[in-house]
Parts: structure tokens; sequence; C-alpha cells
């Protein structure tokens, strides 16, 4: 058993770090967005096609028919397109939004492990099934140019988010007052879209498909149980993000227990808490 | 001349025309009140005329040198927003977005004009506050403020009243009648015909009947005289 300060000396720790502490970041900036659009599910649902994706990607990779280096090649375009996708039929009225996510995601999901069962791609199809799922100690093993790739991506959706914060917030609270005064509401649906799906991938490694929505949503929830303007809630689901991502890894390393899991557990007890003072300060108020 | 009219205008979603011919204008200064049953089109009206939803058929048309920023809209509450965590400032301040354009930042006219709007409603001391927290009169008077932010010539209205009480109903309208003196165009979408006819001076009746006139000749035609008697047979009945 190593101390704490033995494991923060090692490279692979505090790679993992770096990348755990931003993906967290990026994953709760949206996430506040997401939940009052009331598109939490769109997380869940773009989640399962990054399984789905993942699939076909080692799938690709195991018969020699396309090596692009690194699934996230194959995964991030596809993700991205499901993301515009899911947008588009949730504007539909034919196919209600909750519907169609449901339809996708599944259906990928179902996809994906019959994909990964027919090819027969590795040894350990169950250990491989259950890492994609509930999130990979490959964090623990990443290559130095896939940090690189991390922080890159997550500098383009923390400038993207500053660049249009305000314009977010417009199409977030009132979609037809801003479309009727003019502001293109589809490009920035499509944009906040595509944006997710980028979280979402950048997230996979970390907690896993099945674990990504809770990165998403519980930090911009504990938020709103405490503060009352757009600006201090993200401010505070970015902290509350990060500072739980962070502590989640540093447990999970010292522990042994999985890392999404732990994050996920902390990401809960810090929602619970949050409700508590939340109801303590209204409370307080009456 | 008219800044806004309608030319045989058909409205309807989804391929089903709900009302057929609809020609009217407003001029500018003028306090137009479109009345009619539930379903009557009144809500997709205001839509058409928002560019929201398309026309089914015929046109609206702008004029009199009026762009489509410049026309201000107060939309009815949806769910989304009565549990929304923003301050009255971040709202109020939203309205001024058509303004900014692609500048991703707020610059200082138009946090002074988010300022001077809420000066206007008087909702200056709320600034901080959290929309949720609000009031029902209060909150009407945060999507007013901004519908002043994004424009200053044309106020559309969807039933700004519907939930509020007695009390603060009247203060409502009398806030849009103060705004009709100041020179803003008034478009309002009401249930409530006695507002109408004491505030208004125009009436569009939306419904089997189309009627379109100034106020007084809408009291006097048929359409008037049995909407109105039946309107407020129906209030009284229901206070019983």
């Amino acid at each position: 058993m190593y101390s704490l300060a033995e494991y923060l000396q090692r490279s692979f720790v505090i790679n993992a770090l770096i990348v755990g502490v931003l993906t967290a970041l990026c994953s709760s900036l949206l996430g506040v967005t997401l939940v009052l659009k009331r598109f939490s599910f769109i997380g869940d649902g773009l989640s399962h096609v990054a399984f789905g994706a993942m699939a076909i990607a080692a799938v690709l990779r195991s018969g020699h028919i396309l090596n692009l280096g690194n699934d996230m090649v194959v995964v991030l375009p596809l993700t991205i397109l499901s993301a515009v996708l899911l947008l588009r039929t949730g504007q539909n009225t034919r196919i209600k939004g909750d519907a169609a996510i449901a339809m996708i995601s599944v259906g990928a999901l179902a996809f994906g492990y019959l994909l990964m069962n027919i090819s027969n791609a590795s040894s350990n199809l169950s250990g491989d099934v259950c890492t994609t799922l509930f999130g990979a100690t490959s964090i623990l093993t990443l290559q130095s140019w896939e940090v690189w790739l991390c922080v890159i991506l997550s500098l383009v959706v923390i400038a993207v988010f500053i660049l249009f914060y305000n314009k977010i917030f417009a199409v977030t609270f009132d979609e037809n007052f801003a479309r009727a005064t003019g502001t293109n509401v589809n490009a920035y649906n499509l944009l906040i879209a595509v944006v997710i799906a980028v979280i979402i991938v950048l997230a996979m490694d970390l907690v896993g498909s099945l674990l990504i929505s809770a990165l998403v949503i519980f930090p911009a929830l504990s938020a709103m149980r405490i503060f009352g303007s757009f600006r201090s809630v993200t401010i505070c689901s970015a902290i509350l993000s990060v500072v739980c991502a962070f502590s989640g890894m540093i447990l999970s390393i010292m522990t042994g227990t999985p890392v999404g899991s732990t994050i996920v557990a902390v990401d809960v007890a810090v929602f619970a808490i949050c409700s508590l003072i939340g109801a303590v300060k209204r409370g307080g108020l009456r | 001349m008219a800044i806004l009219s309608a030319e045989k205008l058909d409205l309807g979603y989804e391929g089903q025309t709900i009302v057929s011919g609809l020609e009217f204008s407003v001029n500018a200064g003028d306090y137009l009140c479109i009345v009619g049953e539930n379903g009557a089109g009144k809500s997709t009206l205001m839509k058409t005329l928002l560019n929201l939803t398309p026309p089914m058929g015929g046109k609206v048309i702008l004029g009199d040198g009026l762009k489509r920023s410049e026309i201000a809209y107060l939309p009815q509450q949806t769910i989304v927003q009565k549990d929304f965590p923003a301050s009255v400032r971040e709202i109020v301040l939203s309205g001024c977005q058509s303004r900014a354009g692609l500048r991703p930042f707020y610059n200082k006219e138009e946090k002074a004009l988010a300022a001077e709007n809420m000066e206007r409603m008087g909702i200056t001391d709320l600034a901080k506050r959290c929309y949720r927290d609000l009031s029902g009169g209060q909150q009407q008077r945060v999507l007013l403020a901004r519908a002043l932010c994004a424009a200053r010539k044309l106020l559309l209205l969807d039933e700004p009243v519907s939930g509020l009480d007695p009390r603060v109903t009247l203060e409502m309208y009398e806030l849009i009648s103060r705004l009709n003196k100041e020179g803003i165009t008034i478009l309002m979408i009401s249930h409530d015909i006695d507002a109408a006819v004491q505030y208004a001076t125009h009436v569009l009746h939306v419904g089997k009947h189309i009627f379109f006139g100034t106020k007084e000749e809408y009291l006097n035609s048929d359409a008037g005289r049995y909407f109105v008697s039946m309107e407020r047979n129906e209030t009284t009945g229901g206070e019983q």
C-alpha cells in the first residue's frame, strides 16, 4: 500500500487526474442547460450511442479492416451525428423527443453488444463490455498524446461555452422569445448538441458510458438546490464537479474501487448534502 | 401608414387551417386587442406575426420602416421558466441578445438599457433576486422589461394577465396602457373582454365571425354585442 504522496509522484496518476478533472469540468458546464431544457436524457441516449460506436470501432480494429490508431476517430463523428439526429427528432411532433431517445439509445446498446459478440473481437468479452459500460482502468494507462487530445478538446469546449454563454442562456430560458427577436435558435441548439457529443466521448474513458449522465446532471442539480442565478449555478456546478471528480479519483486509487462509480458515488453524496443545505436555506428565509 | 398589416392571412398548423382570410392593419400608437374563443387561433396568429409559424396563406407586411428586430414579445410563461435559476437582471439583459448580434458579451449601452427598463417596470430592487422566487405579477414585469430591451416600437402580449389576481391584473393593465401612451404600439391577446373594451383603441375578433375595427365599431357590431354579453355571463357564472 503506497501513500497518497507516492501515488502523486507517478506520471500516470497525474495524467489521469488532469484528464479526469478537465472532463468533469466540461461535462458540468452544459449540465445546467441540459437539465433546464429538459434534455437530461439526451446525454443518456448519446452515451449509449457512443457505446455502439465503440463496438463498431473495436470490430473494425480487430478485423484489420480499419485501424485509425484510436477509437475516438470513429466514435466522435458517430456520436455527433446522433446528437444532431436526436435534436431534429426532438422538434418533430410525430415521434416525441423522449421516445426517439429511448429508441436510439437501446438500439445502439443492443447493436453494440451484438456486434461485439458476433465478431468475437476479444477473448474477454464480458470484461470488455463491462469496462465500456462502467469505465475502464484505461484512464490509468493513457498515452501522452491522448492526454493532449483531451486537454485540447476540453479547452475548445470551455472556450465555446464562455463565448456563447449569453446566447446559451437566452436559448435555454426562452427559445420562442429568442427566435422571435431574431436569434438563430436552431444553430445554437445544434452547437449545444455537438458540444454535448464531444463531452460524452471525452467522459467515456473516465466513467464509462452508463454513468456519463451522472457526471453531466448531478453537479447541475446540486448547484440548483443552493443558488438562484444562472451564473452562480454554472460556476458552482463546475466547482462541485471538479471537486467530486478529483476526490473520487483519489479515493478510488487509494482504496482500489472502480474509478467511474466512485466519482458518481461522491456526486450523489454531494447532491444529498446540497439538497439539505437548500432546504435549510429556504426554510430559514420563511 | 400601417406599421403592420395582414393580407388575406390564413392561419393554422400541421396542415390544418383554423382561420382564413384575415385582414387587418395596425398604425403606430394603436392599442389592438385580439379576442376570441379558446382555440380560435389567437396564439397561432401571434406566432405567425412573430414569424415563429409560417402562414398557411396570405402574408404579414411590415411597413413604415418597422424592422423585425423592433418587435418585442411577451410570451405566456412556460413550465421551464417557473423553476428557472436566473436572477432578474440576467433575464432582463437577455432581451438585448438581438442587439448584441454575434458579439459574445453585453456592452455598456446594453447594460444601461436593461437598468433603464428595470427602473421603468419598478423592479430595480429585485435585480439580484431569483426569478422563481418572485410572485406572478413580478415575473410578468421582469418579462415585460426584457421585451422592452428587445424593441421599442411594437409590443406583442400573449395573455399577459393569465393567472394573476385582480389587483395585480389591474396594475398590469395600467402599466401596458402607460407604455402605449409613451408611444409603443400594443397588440394584446386577451380573454378579458372588459379590459379590451376599456383600454384598446381597436379590436380584432378571431373566430367563426371575424371582426376588425375600432372599439366603438366593435361594441355596435353583432359579433361584439353577442361576445361581450356571453363573456360577461360566463364570468359571473364562474364566480358563483
